[in-house]
């Protein structure tokens, strides 16, 4: 029995972890860095350890310091989570030699399947079908070559040590092999600081799809079905259901059976995935195995009632599982999606930035949301930019997914761009309505996905007003003297004498500038705008604080929230951010325009001498955030003057970075 | 409190006929004041907007607080006075929030002939002022105007309450601690050149803004030299090199940006000295006043039926209810300000006139403020009334009325004849604010009784000559008479000449008082001095 357990991990997978402890009599001890102090999973914690600096590698990724504070506190186990320390085999060793539970696989498990090559060789052996394909260490490109063709095309190279798609790369022709080849190896050597490549044959629509396994220490496994992953941009996963659509009871079963077989191949114990590529023929390959508990594990324990972190506590421990296969069955169908800070609109571009709102569905026995951030919290440029994870349970695919579509219309993120939206035209795209789905399907329906044409339209222009009208209004009350706060001249009425008046504002929605023209009060705002595109006009009453709005006769849900000049509203399941443009007042903005830092992040180079002359879209500077690296280009042709910033250093997002002269048309 | 019981029925048809009435006269009046809100001719518009200037009405939206209300006065400054339109008198003034602080904004309309100076123009103008003054109110000039209107000089420029008292105004309005910041956005010429010259902060506009006592034209003419406007006086020159301005503005947003810096900075702190509570709206609606001023002006009407739908609650505390009762007085809030009301509920009698001075010493004492509501034909006249004392029993409520120094807001809400206009704080007793309902009328005496006294006269000296004057003849003597005293006594009337701050929608009056109030609270209080009363 596990006392006191330790989660080395943070965000909604910790929150998850102490939330099944806490419900099995199990004392919590959560660690925490400077950029999570105040954090949801510190504060429900029964105890809570400081590592130390926000970036991983000093605080969540130090073995010793998450150590220390295992013996500090006197925790038994220790939960890993997912990523940070979860399949650190030398950290596995380390808890064991400190007497200290890890609640995961033995570190020769995690060893084992640590190699992808490897761990093919293992696979093999123990008879899991794999992909066609050369997983030796000879690596002349000319033996590789040869290898290749064999396979026969498309193949894909992949870094042996690799994960997260890097040095990953697909060939469709012998001619551009070796260029291929050079520029995996390239980016695998900077990854993991390790050159070898696997070649593969190419699954043409293949889907992803893996197998939850748990096996405990007496030598008892069972499979817990397979999730559904495909729908994947960049080799990160979107949505997650299980079961997988379509698949015959008879591939599950065997897949299921594969997957055991791979687990007991290594004498695995505790929760682990394996993943499978499943082609259209029903033919399905080993990928690699997951040497933990995976993200989207909450889709399993809908289907099958069962509590995954309670598996692992008690396997942990040392019980037998608490069930057998033939216990276990598939109820319903379940449905996960991430929910990223992130602009689908801007290549997935993480954002980071202050959660003004963060206001998930009501959750109940069908909707469940993980979590570890609540409204007021940052989401950092340290670790991934996921903000919750949203997961639904119906009686059928059907039934589950029109939940789903409803519970992310009931979502209310506010303050930083995040993919609710984007998940929502995902699901409703008729492809994945019809559960047509593969690991190109982004790419495939690109088009309906990604590039829709933002509008604008009547109920937003009318919601937009009534945020500028309670914004003036609430201003207004503000202004009042303390000696006399019900003056009427801070009532924020905008009255005249015999006249109405309309009062305009500038904002930006969609990239666009657009001017809202209102009137009137709380009980009836006349709103006007020419760039709503189903009315130009209407009526809104609202009042601020209560979450309805009456719109041309019709009740709405209605909410706004607002900071720096920035705002957001949401009406009738519906979110538009804005900008609120200041006036003209003359002055010459636009030479800094695009010399700020784009979010918060690290420069990797300067790529100008100040003083410089330089041409417009020429590069300035290289900076690296969330794991992705931006360029900042010259707005026009002109002069640097100076860099307020230098190679290394962390910067804000939004601070000015390069001090601009534009060369004049007249100059 | 008590609250007052309305004894209207709204299903009464003189209800509805009264309301059918006054809709009539309210809508002529929107009509006429969203006219007059248009400023000059269109092309003058086109052409202003045309060179990146903002109207005046534009300029005022965006220096004022978003939401805040503006308190226009006398929107119907020389409407039908100069055979020529001249709307608004060709300058808007009026109270507004900048930054969060009440301030009085004169505005010049460079659409209405070049904003210059006609006799009322200046005479709104100094009047803005005299507000400024009496309530403590920055004042910010919004500048755009050619100066003085050369072929009306003669009643413009020389008198005491002429163009120059402006910049005597500016001087001690100044002294007095009441900031004075200019903002040139056109030209600003001759003696229009000091209003920013004078001013404690002045910002000019790039390249619309010139200051400079002689324009081009007239020094070519003085001395030879020629030269661009822009380099005579534009906002480079004093901004950078003669001082005369403080402040470069790019353009007519920045400038106004830059005036709500200025006010942002003052560091006024209102401190009203007065026990406000959270206003509470009328349980009946003021929409009603609109039913229950008779259709026919001298049919009388129980004001507290009005004051039920202006004060706070409908809460009324009479003073001296069963005595003097043609004078209703009592106490109230209106948007949670203390008030004393003095209402008029017939002709004063000696009782109702010992009654108002009574009433206007305790508030004084108090420093409660006054509300008037004038309806009044007159003091009583007769033998036995002029025996009773009328004359001295008015003179008390006249010094009253005069010498109280607790801030009073007069409003016309029916007839405002002879010595009941003294009594009542009408113009003369320099009430901080004084407004006009759209109905009212306002002259010596009523224009039948004016007719009447002036038939009288000439038919004694016709018979005194022993001449005959047949009844017809004497109709035909009065009607002209008649006429005048109602055009002349007409609001629009009194309002073009600027006997009163504006003329509102009776539906609008606790708006107004509300505003008044508040603005005029930002004076510490002053302990009042009565004159002599006549025992």
């Amino acid at each position: 029995m596990i006392r006191k357990l330790l989660i080395a991990n943070r965000g909604e997978i910790a929150c998850r972890i102490i939330r099944t402890a806490r419900r099995l009599g199990v004392a919590t001890v959560a660690v925490y860095s400077d950029a999570d102090a105040n954090a949801l999973h510190v504060q429900q914690a029964d105890e809570a350890v400081h590592l130390g600096p926000a970036p991983a590698r000093e605080s969540y990724l130090d073995v010793d310091k998450v150590l220390a504070a295992a013996k500090r506190t006197g925790a038994d186990a220790i939960h890993p989570g997912y990523g940070f320390l979860s399949e650190n085999a030398r950290f596995c060793r380390a808890c064991d030699e400190a007497g200290i539970i890890f609640v995961g696989p033995p570190a020769g498990a995690i060893e084992a399947m640590g190699s992808k090559s490897a761990a093919k060789r293992i696979m093999e052996e123990a008879n899991v079908p794999l992909v066609p394909g050369y997983h030796g260490t000879n690596q002349d490109p000319g033996i590789l070559e040869g290898h290749a063709n064999r396979i026969g095309y498309p193949v894909l190279l992949k870094a042996a040590a690799g994960g997260g798609g890097k040095g990953m790369r697909r060939v469709d022709k012998a001619d551009d092999f070796h260029a291929a080849l050079d520029a995996a190896k390239r980016e695998s050597q900077n990854a993991f600081s390790d050159d070898i490549m696997l070649i593969e044959r190419y699954v043409v629509n293949p889907r992803h799809v893996e197998i939850q396994v748990f096996c405990d220490k007496q030598g008892n496994g069972v499979y817990l079905f397979e999730r559904d992953c495909s729908v994947q941009r960049r080799h990160q996963k979107v949505v997650e259901e299980a079961p997988a659509p379509g698949l015959p009871e008879e591939t599950r079963k065997k897949m299921g059976e594969a997957a055991l077989r791979a687990a007991h191949a290594i004498g695995y114990v505790g929760a682990g995935t394996v993943e499978f590529l499943l082609d259209g023929s029903g033919a399905f390959y080993f990928m690699e195995m997951n040497t933990r508990l995976q993200v989207e594990h909450p889709v399993t324990e809908m289907i099958t009632g069962q509590d995954l972190v309670a598996w692992q506590l008690a396997v942990g421990a040392g019980e037998a599982l608490p069930l057998e296969q033939d216990d276990l069955h598939i109820v319903g169908h379940a449905f996960e999606v991430r929910i990223y800070a992130e602009d689908p609109d801007n290549d997935f571009l993480p954002a980071t930035g202050k959660l003004l709102r963060h206001q998930p569905p009501r959750q109940d026995q069908a909707v469940r949301v993980d979590t570890g951030v609540q409204t007021g919290d940052e989401i950092s440029v340290h670790y991934d930019p996921m903000i919750s994870k949203l997961i639904v349970h119906g009686r059928n695919r059907r039934e589950a997914l029109a939940k789903l579509d409803r519970a992310l219309q009931q979502y209310q993120i506010a303050g930083l761009r995040h993919n609710i939206e984007f998940l929502r035209r995902v699901i409703n795209h008729t492809a994945f309505v019809n559960g047509r789905v593969t690991t190109h399907f982004i790419e495939d329906h690109e088009q309906e996905i990604l590039q829709q044409e933002q509008q604008l339209r009547a109920q937003q222009c009318a919601a937009i007003a009534a945020f500028l009208h309670h914004s003036e209004t609430r201003a207004q009350h503000r202004s009042a003297p303390k000696a006399d706060p019900f003056s009427p001249w801070h009532s924020g009425s905008n009255w005249r004498n015999g006249l109405t008046v309309w009062r305009s504002q500038k904002v930006e929605v969609h990239g666009r500038e657009i001017e809202i023209h209102f009137s009137g009060n709380d009980e009836a705002l006349l709103w006007r705008c020419d760039s709503a595109v189903d009315a130009q006009s209407g009526t809104i009453s609202s009042h601020h604080g209560q979450n309805v709005a009456v719109l041309d006769g019709r009740r709405v849900n209605y909410s706004s929230v607002a900071h720096d000049g920035e705002g957001t509203v949401f009406v009738s399941g519906e979110q538009v951010d804005f900008k609120i443009l200041p006036p003209d007042t003359g002055e010459n903005t636009d030479a800094a325009h695009g010399l700020e830092a784009p979010m918060n992040g690290t420069i990797v180079t300067l790529l100008a001498e100040p003083g410089a002359r330089v041409s417009k879209d020429q590069p300035l500077l290289v900076m690296e955030a969330m794991k992705m690296e931006h360029t900042l280009r010259a707005p026009a042709d002109g002069t640097v003057n100076q860099f307020f910033c230098a190679a290394g250093e962390l910067v804000d997002g939004g601070s000015l970075l390069i001090d601009f002269n534009a060369e004049t048309a007249d100059a | 409190m008590n609250q007052i019981q309305s004894k209207i029925n709204s299903r009464d048809p003189a209800f509805a006929e009264n309301r059918e009435q006054m809709q009539s006269i309210v809508d002529d009046l929107r009509e006429k004041l969203e006219t007059i809100a248009k400023g000059g001719s269109e092309r003058a518009r086109e052409k202003h907007v045309s060179r990146g200037k903002l109207l005046p009405r534009d300029r005022i939206d965006t220096l004022l607080d978003p939401g805040s209300p503006f308190l226009e006065f006398s929107q119907l400054a020389a409407y039908d006075v100069y055979g020529e339109d001249v709307p608004a008198a060709g300058i808007l003034t009026g109270i507004g929030t900048v930054a969060g602080q009440p301030c009085v904004i004169v505005a010049n309309d460079a659409t209405v002939k070049g904003g210059t100076y006609y006799p009322l123009t200046v005479k709104k103008h100094l009047r803005a002022q005299a507000v400024a003054e009496q309530n403590n109110l920055p004042c910010i000039y919004l500048v755009d105007s050619g100066g003085a209107n050369l072929p009306r000089q003669d009643d413009v420029f020389p008198d005491r309450e002429h163009f120059g008292r402006i910049f005597f105004n500016q001087a001690n309005l100044s002294a007095q601690n009441i900031p004075q910041i200019a903002v040139v956005m056109g030209s600003c010429t001759a003696g229009g050149a000091y209003v920013p010259a004078m001013a404690d902060e002045s910002i000019m506009v790039k390249e619309q803004a010139t200051i400079f006592l002689a324009g081009p034209p007239l020094v070519k003419a003085a001395t030879g030299e020629e030269v661009s406007a822009e380099e005579l006086g534009g906002a480079e020159v004093h901004c950078k090199t003669s001082g005369v301005s403080d402040h470069f503005a790019n353009n007519d947003t920045h400038a106004l940006q830059i005036a709500r810096n200025s006010v942002s900075r003052l560091n006024r702190v209102k401190n009203p000295g007065l026990d406000v509570q959270k206003p509470i709206e009328p349980i009946y609606p003021p929409e009603e006043i609109y039913g229950i001023v008779p259709k026919d002006s001298r049919q009388p009407f129980d004001v507290r039926e009005i004051i039920a739908r202006v004060v706070d609650g409908s809460e009324f505390d009479e003073f001296k209810a069963m005595y003097g009762t043609t004078l209703v007085t009592g106490f109230a809030r209106i948007h949670g300000y203390p008030v004393g009301i003095v209402a008029n509920n017939g002709i004063l009698f000696a009782e109702s006139a010992q009654k108002g001075a009574h009433f206007i010493e305790l508030c004084a004492q108090r420093n409660i403020p006054l509300v008037f509501l004038q309806n009044i034909t007159g003091f009583m006249v007769g033998k036995q009334y002029e025996a009773g004392g009328i004359a001295k029993h008015g003179a008390k409520m006249v010094t009253a009325v005069a010498t109280a120094k607790v801030p009073k807001i007069t409003i016309l809400i029916g007839g405002s004849f002879g010595a009941g206009n003294y009594g009542m704080c009408g113009r003369a007793y320099d009430p901080n604010f004084l407004f006009m309902w759209p109905n009212a009328r306002i002259s010596v005496m009523g224009g039948e009784q004016a007719a009447g006294v002036l038939a009288q006269v000439k038919k004694d000296q016709m018979a005194a000559k022993g001449e005959d004057w047949s009844e017809e003849e004497i109709a035909k003597f009065k009607q002209p008479i008649i006429d005048d005293y109602e055009h002349q006594g007409h609001p629009y009337y009194a309002s073009a000449r600027l006997w009163d701050d504006g003329v509102i929608d009776p539906k609008d009056t606790r708006t107004v008082l509300g505003l008044c109030l508040a603005a005029a609270t930002h004076k510490e209080p002053e302990e009042t001095k009565f004159g002599v009363f006549r025992m």
